[in-house]
């Protein structure tokens, strides 16, 4: 009894694990329970039993309701679709003039809003692929095809590799000085040499498109979140769910709406890069002083100076880092929008992967790493760089950069013409380099590989079959031994336990909602994934964390090393382990746990390093050694902010897991790429996306109240 | 007496949902803690003053008093929740958006206690910025800027961005930007506070010469005694959202009106802080040949007059007998009086 009143907190939790466990027992397996149900709906079954909701039949196969709740959210996704298809072909028709036929026709809005965006972004990509390749279609926009046959001179010659790679050391030196151009040119020349020149700027192009436009966006919506409270509020939901979203999941609506190829891409991506750069935007602007707002209007500004001239400088910064937000969720969605057919790195890369040349897959994935770290240091150094005074420079000193990269562009073209006389008859090298006549090392990576698996093969194999085996086929059977009530109430106790009722009920609400759907066996099996990940990933990423931190050095080093492989899209990560353990579980496990350790590391060190100074000199003075010092001071405080980097593992690695279905896998992914492919896929890609989305966002309920109550307890922020 | 620059009559702001109404159903009578029961915050509570032209008014209190929230309803950056207040005349309350940035643009300066200075510009186009929200063209506005470096004693520095300034050489930003405009009332939040003691120092007895140069009409807000006391004309005491005293420094210091108001006077050298005028006797007969003049401070002159023996002579400014003062006085004014006036 004494104990229990000494510890209350611990007996509620051990009372809701002992209620979890009894319910466990008793809710028996029936007898007609097949592991994946989902999907029912579209198999035509004797066994299955129907109901129809809202007009739509639901099919499903018969359920306990302890054991399985009813999949009545089975309607959602046929809704969806055929709400998107009533949308794009019957909704409000309208006459629409059409320029090539020159004569009325009838259209619905919505198709036609669709197809003029879709116009407008395709001639955006052509136009910036153009400058940097050359092309017809953007002449073509503005005269015709015939014009184009009668002048057969006029096309955009594009930038030889050469010009584009000096420029883009000039603006490395620029922002962040000698070190980042020499990075800057060095990897532009690689990729030239190494013949990956034209996907890259496919690449470059979208992100050169979507990047400005979702800052734009972004920025707009940002400001009237923090002008409007109402805005704010009605955003909020939709920002926190794109948060936990899996980029991939989004791809399935644009498919319909937009169709494929690029400027779908685009699209969609302003879809998930805007988000970041509102809550940046956001925070950005909060952070200014409220004395320099009251110097603004004291000065006589009006609302938009106040907003133009005072309010968006002063938090320039939060604002760049925004920016580099948006850049990098580009960069990673131009690779992912492969699936929906974008040109570029990310189709090439693809592709390979499908063949399962891991050669030419690592050299895209090398590519597509440098200049992921290209973009994000080049946008950092912009955003830490401080403004500086010009006025007492004359002309040259203050436009040495412009004037340098005018030289450049005159000696890139002469260059190029020479180029054209020493190459009179092969490929113009300086010019550009082709695709296929690049220096390719895929024979190299490949026979690596080979030799990697001639070697290593039975040790690979044993550690597979073991981790299969001995872990993860039992953990996936105790997750799906799950009766859907017992699942329930443990979540919505711990809710309970941890934020009152107000937790509980939204984890009940995210809860049920993937519980209803039909996928919650998948579900499971996601969550087991991202469980087992998570798992590894922590212990990994606190003990490097920790043991990193007692030096200086290492410190910074490990943080340089996540911030960089920060950088790299998820995709990147499927490339290697593939090439070591071929297409199993093992291998999304893995990249799982590789992509998740990172913010796991990350915070611990953070955590670490918040712990203030004068608490380490107190503590020293007290006379505690360094483990003494470690585990009652150092961890306890720095223990919320680690549960927020368990917070982020979790969002890593389910997206990691949801990526993993390209490998193969059993789980939600699977489904997502199902629809990827299905005419009718856009509702179920984006329930699936939703569930995913819910699953992250029950954990980050639960964390983050945990952190923000601990926080207060101890006095942090 | 011509009309004063700024008035205000019972003013109240209170902070909380209903807020208006809760002051309504007061009927005139706000009690902070009924107020607090209901979720509300009495910022200010039933101010009434007047400031005439040229006059520096010293609003001090501890933080929480409610005179930062009183500057604010008079610069109108937070609405008032009650009462009348005017500026030359002008009904505050009621001019719109348009006329109030108007008035901001020609008539009110404002010196923040963070400096509040813009990060991305430089001192010259900091300064500069109020004359460019105007609409004044930009060599216009960098020409007056400069004169305005040259006013605060920044030359040389007009091309440094605020990060590279000392926090004493920013607040001179700060005032310049806030004169940039010239304008007749100067709001000064608390403008020194973050500054070291010697700085501190340095930039009030700028700030002093600096009026006696261009006679603004000021409301100074403070939460230091002995620099109310060295800069006001007046000052108004505040505590809990009232004005516990409004008078001359010298009336503060002899007459505190509430025990509050004298615990800070308790601390206070009065030699330092006190006039001849302010403890002299009406009489002009029967003194010696010694003068001085009414406005020495007593600390200055407190030495000559002790070693007379007979009554000193006090005089004006056109060396005419205005009083006398006793040496027997002097020390009863420095010494005597503290303990004994419970």
């Amino acid at each position: 009894m004494e104990l229990l009143k000494k510890y209350p907190k611990s007996f509620q939790w051990l009372f809701l694990l002992a209620v979890f466990f009894a319910l466990c027992f008793a809710i028996d397996v029936p007898e007609t329970y097949k592991f994946i149900r989902g999907q029912a709906e579209f198999v035509k079954d004797p066994n299955q039993s129907a109901f129809v909701f809202l007009g739509k039949e639901v099919r499903y196969y018969a359920f306990d309701v302890f054991w399985r709740l009813p999949p009545l959210l089975g309607w959602l996704p046929i809704w969806i679709n055929d709400s998107l298809f009533f949308l794009m072909n019957d909704w409000m028709p309208m006459e629409f003039w059409n320029e090539d036929t020159q004569e009325y026709k009838t259209r619905p809005l919505v198709l036609q809003i669709t197809r003029n965006l879709t116009a407008f972004m395709t001639f955006l990509i052509e136009l910036i692929r153009e400058i940097l390749l050359g092309g017809l279609e953007t002449i073509v926009a503005f005269t015709s095809w015939d014009w184009i046959d009668a002048n057969p001179w006029a096309e955009l010659p594009g930038l030889p590799w050469t010009i584009v790679a000096a420029g883009s050391a000039i603006l490395a030196y620029k922002l962040g000085g000698k070190g980042l151009a020499i990075y800057a040119l060095l990897s532009m020349t690689y990729i030239s040499i190494f013949g990956q020149w034209k996907p890259s700027m496919q690449t470059l192009s979208f992100i050169l498109v979507a990047a400005p436009l979702s800052f734009i966006f972004g920025l707009g919506l940002g400001v009237a979140a923090f002008k409007n409270k109402r805005v704010e509020k009605a955003l909020y939901p939709i920002l926190l769910v794109m948060q936990t979203m899996p980029q991939y999941a989004v791809l399935v609506p644009a498919l319909v709406l937009f169709g494929v190829g690029d400027h779908a891409a685009v699209i969609i991506t302003m879809i998930v890069a805007v988000p970041p750069m509102i809550l940046l935007t956001l925070l950005g602007l909060r952070a200014v002083p409220p004395e320099v707002i009251e110097a603004g209007r004291m000065s006589g500004c009006n609302n938009w100076q106040l907003m133009s001239k005072v309010l968006i400088p002063t938090a320039r910064r939060d604002i760049l880092i925004g920016v580099n937000q948006v850049i990098m969720v580009c960069f990673s969605m131009a690779v992912i929008s492969a699936f929906i057919g974008a040109k570029g790195l990310g189709f090439n890369l693809l592709l390979a992967l499908n063949q399962l040349n891991i050669g030419l897959a690592l050299e895209a994935g090398l590519c597509i790493s440098l200049i992921a770290i290209l973009l994000d240091k080049m946008s950092l150094a912009w955003a830490n760089k401080q403004v500086d005074y010009f006025g007492n420079l004359n002309f040259f000193q203050r436009n040495k950069n412009s004037l340098f990269f005018g030289v450049v562009v005159i000696a890139g073209i002469l260059l190029a013409y020479l180029g054209s006389i020493y190459f009179k008859d092969g490929y113009n090298y300086l010019f550009e380099v082709p695709h296929n006549k690049g220096i390719s090392t895929a024979d190299f990576w490949n026979k690596g590989v080979d030799w990697i698996f001639d070697a290593f093969f039975v040790y690979i194999k044993a550690f597979n079959t073991w981790l299969i085996v001995d872990v993860l086929q039992p953990m996936r059977a105790l997750y799906l031994r799950m009766p859907a009530i017992a699942t329930l109430v443990l979540v919505v106790g711990a809710g309970y336990l941890i934020g009152g009722v107000r937790s509980a009920l939204v984890v009940c609400g995210l809860t049920l909602f993937i519980a209803l759907s039909p996928w919650w066996d998948r579900a499971l099996v996601t969550t087991y994934m991202a469980t087992f990940g998570v798992i590894v990933s922590c212990i990994i990423g606190f003990t490097v964390g920790t043991l990193c931190f007692q030096n200086k050095h290492s410190t910074n080093f490990m943080l340089n090393v996540c911030d960089i492989f920060q950088t790299f899209p998820s995709f990147v990560y499927l490339i290697p382990v593939m090439m070591l353990f071929g297409i199993t579980d093992t291998s999304v496990l893995i990249a799982v746990i590789v992509y998740a350790t990172i913010p796991a590391t990350r915070y611990t060190i953070e955590g670490l390093r918040s712990v203030p100074a004068g608490l380490h000199d107190a503590a020293t003075m007290s006379g505690v050694t360094k483990f003494q010092r470690l585990f009652k001071i150092e961890f306890p405080l720095a223990f919320p902010h680690m549960m927020l980097g368990l917070n982020q593992t979790i969002v890593f690695a389910l997206f990691m897991v949801i990526i993993g279905a390209f490998i193969g896998t059993e789980d939600l992914g699977q489904y997502i790429l199902k629809a990827l492919s299905d005419k009718k896929g856009a509702g179920i890609g984006l329930t699936l996306g939703i569930c995913v989305a819910f699953i992250g966002l029950i954990f980050d309920n639960l964390i983050r109240t945990w952190v923000g109550k601990r926080k207060k307890h101890l006095g942090i922020d | 007496m011509s009309e004063p620059v700024i008035k205000c009559q019972s003013v109240y702001k209170i902070f909380g949902a209903n807020a208006e109404r809760m002051l309504k159903e007061a009927n005139g009578n706000v009690d902070a803690k009924t107020f607090q029961e209901n979720g509300c915050i009495v910022g200010v509570n039933n101010a009434s003053f007047e400031v005439s032209k040229g006059e520096m008014l010293v609003v001090m209190g501890l933080s929480g008093s409610g005179k930062s929230t009183l500057l604010r309803c008079i610069s109108r950056l937070t609405d008032a929740t009650g009462g009348k207040i005017f500026i030359e005349g002008q009904d505050l309350l009621n001019l719109n958006n348009k006329e109030l940035i108007d008035l901001r643009r020609n008539k009110m300066g404002m010196v923040f206690q963070s400096f509040a200075l813009l990060p991305h510009k430089t001192v010259l186009e900091n300064i500069a910025f109020p004359l460019q929200i105007k609409g004044i063209k930009t060599e216009d506005s960098i020409n007056k800027a400069m004169d305005m470096v040259k006013l605060v004693g920044l030359d040389g520095r007009e091309n440094y961005f605020p990060r590279e300034l000392s926090g004493g050489q920013q607040q001179r930003v700060g005032i310049a930007r806030s004169l940039a405009v010239e304008p007749d009332i100067w709001f000064l939040d608390e403008p020194f506070s973050a500054l070291d003691p010697l700085i501190r120092k340095e930039m009030q007895d700028e700030f002093l010469r600096l009026q006696e140069k261009l006679q603004k009409t000021i409301m100074f807000i403070t939460h230091d005694f002995d620099e109310a006391l060295k800069l006001a004309d007046r000052i108004a005491i505040m505590k809990d959202g009232i004005i516990e005293q409004l008078d001359t420094p010298a009336n503060i210091v002899l007459n505190p009106a509430t025990e509050y108001v004298r615990k800070f006077t308790e601390e206070v050298p009065r030699e330092k802080v006190l006039l001849i005028k302010d403890v002299m006797d009406e009489t002009t007969s029967d003194v010696g040949d010694l003068k001085v003049s009414k406005d020495e401070i007593i600390e200055n002159v407190a030495e000559k007059i002790l070693t007379q023996e007979k009554t000193v002579a006090v005089t004006d400014s056109k060396n005419n007998i205005v009083g006398s003062i006793n040496p027997a006085k002097i020390i009863n004014t420095v010494f005597g009086g503290r303990k004994n006036n419970h």
